[in-house]
């Protein structure tokens, strides 16, 4: 495990692409975040752990404001977005996601999905926004599924076109929110090698999952929470290995118990 | 899922004498057949054909009518086409506000609809006929667009919410892929959620069209002239005429509107399959 893989993100290498400093959201009375600090460098690649109802979901969705936070700040590549005058959608353009449930354009076929935004947002060209696009299907293997609708493609083949399109905007951080979770087992893996050659390519990440496995051998650096907080944070090794809180403990004994053990987890 | 052999085994049949119910279903089945055959036979017994010939099926009389036809037929659809632009246009508008962030455009959305949908159609065609004229001083002189403002107001009322339901269909998870992507919120309703919407709103929309082209009927309302018909006053007009016939005038009438309104179904159906192809959600 690296702690830094060699960012090919252009200018400012040492700029934290997000920073958070005491972060709360509430829904209503309930507050969800308890005043969270992170801060992700370039290249890095951070899986956020932890039980269901943590605030894991909505931490992620507080990068691009798909959740407006209640307090503290946030500051992603270089723009403070929680300054209420921020144009969000530029910073939107350059921030890629991949939800739980895919969200491809149901109207739409693969490689529509995949330029829309390109031509609306960016304002390439067709030709241009196709040749992008045909590139980032060609890397999640499925070029040759362009024309299709995605009510004919797998769900593992649905995540790796979302993951295409979110690509195909040449995002400098990625989003990805329990990208394997709605899906077949033995579609999973195909979904993880895909963002594992992303972050092979020095993409940055901030991974919600429940994927132990790929969060050990692929993040840089793991995050735990539980109800709305940091408990702990570090090196795979050290916060899934040998975790020190005891509540991390707590969750890695359910989630990585024999009888639900994830092949390779051992 | 592979369920044991033996299982159904399990629980002892219960005496030869009950029937299975596949064959309890055939028999309630033959019933219902026999009872159609029945039924269709006492009809045809009681009915006195000589007269429904005369009366409803009658040819000459049929004949007559011919001539106007074209025109009516002509004129009822340019009055749907019409109405159907105006609530279209105005229903849109009215949907959007619904939905709008700011409330007073949500109450006086609310505030029209459920007064339009509330007072018969007849009502707002009388108006335009009579009161409008002399209460606003305003003369409309174009019968079909007195017909369009009347009766297109009042089917915005019911375009409106079909348009509010649909965009509130999409599932909120496109809004937010498209808004990840960097997409303005105008940007996401035209590119994502107005052609989704569109697909859900198709079939209830073609109910409105439908009901549009059978309120056109309603411009005798307006005070027409001799020479301005539709359908409905073809038919009405047969009916009060000397040279028979009976029924006749309406039944053919009623033959045109379902002229307009079948294959107006067949192509929303078409409409349907092919904007739905492969894109079911």
């Amino acid at each position: 495990m690296t702690a830094t893989a060699e960012g090919t993100n252009a200018g400012g290498a040492t700029a934290p692409v997000v920073e958070m400093v005491g972060l709360r959201k509430s829904f209503g009375d309930r507050e969800v975040l308890k005043g969270i600090d992170l801060t992700v460098t370039p290249g890095e690649v951070v899986c956020i752990i932890g039980p269901s109802g943590s605030g894991k979901s909505t931490l992620l969705r507080c990068v691009n404001q798909l959740e407006e936070a209640t307090g503290g700040t946030v500051t992603v590549l270089g723009t403070e977005i929680t300054d209420p005058d921020v144009d969000i959608d530029a910073v939107r353009q350059r921030v890629g996601m991949v939800f739980q449930q895919f969200n491809l354009f149901t109207h739409q076929t693969v490689l529509e999905n995949c330029t829309v935004a390109q031509r609306k947002v960016l304002r390439r060209s067709k030709a241009e926004a196709e040749e992008v696009a045909m590139r980032n299907l060609a890397h999640v293997g499925l070029a040759d599924r362009a024309p299709a609708h995605p009510s004919h493609l797998s769900g593992g083949q649905q995540q790796r076109v979302a993951i295409a399109r979110a690509l195909s905007m040449d995002p400098q951080l990625m989003l990805f929110d329990e990208p394997t979770s709605a899906l077949d087992p033995e579609l999973v893996g195909d979904v993880l090698s895909v963002m594992r050659a992303l972050a092979e390519r020095g993409m940055t990440m901030l991974v919600v999952t429940h994927e132990m496995a790929f969060a050990r051998e692929v993040a840089d650096r793991v995050v735990f929470m539980d109800d709305g907080q940091i408990v702990e944070q570090g090196a795979p090794a050290q916060v899934i290995g040998a975790p020190q809180h005891e509540r991390t403990q707590a969750f890695l004994e359910r989630v990585l118990d024999p009888t639900h053990q994830h092949p390779g987890t051992a | 899922m592979s369920v044991p052999a033996s299982a159904p085994a399990a629980r002892p049949v219960q005496g030869r004498a009950r029937m299975s119910p596949r064959r309890r279903a055939r028999i309630s089945r033959g019933i219902q057949y026999a009872l159609l055959v029945v039924a269709l036979l006492a009809l045809a017994l009681a009915m006195d054909w000589d007269r429904i010939g005369e009366n409803i099926f009658n040819v000459d009389a049929a004949k007559a009518l011919l001539p106007k036809l074209p025109g009516a037929f002509l004129n009822t659809i340019t009055y749907t086409l019409s109405a159907f632009a105006v609530g279209l246009s105005l229903g849109t508008v009215l949907a959007l506000m619904r939905l709008s962030s700011v409330a007073p455009y949500r109450w006086i959305a609310t505030a029209y609809i459920e007064f339009f949908r509330g007072i018969p159609a007849l009502l707002v065609v009388f108006s335009f006929g009579y009161a409008v004229p002399i209460a606003l001083g305003v003369r409309i002189d174009s019968l079909t667009l007195k017909v369009a403002l009347a009766l297109g107001m009042v089917a915005a009322a019911y375009i409106a919410e079909t348009i509010r339901a649909g965009i509130q269909a999409v599932p909120p998870g496109q809004v937010e892929a498209a808004r990840s992507l960097g997409m303005s919120h105008g940007r996401t309703l035209v590119t994502v959620v107005i052609p989704q919407a569109f697909r859900i709103v198709l079939p209830p929309m073609t109910n409105e069209i439908v009901l549009l082209t059978k309120d056109t009927s309603l411009v005798f309302a307006l005070g027409l002239m001799s020479t301005q018909l539709d359908l409905t006053r073809v038919g009405r007009d047969a009916l009060n005429s000397a040279s028979g016939g009976g029924l006749t005038g309406l039944f053919v009438v009623g033959l045109c509107y379902l002229a307009i309104t079948i294959p107006l179904g067949l192509f929303a159906r078409w409409l349907e399959r092919r904007t739905g192809k492969g894109a079911r959600s």
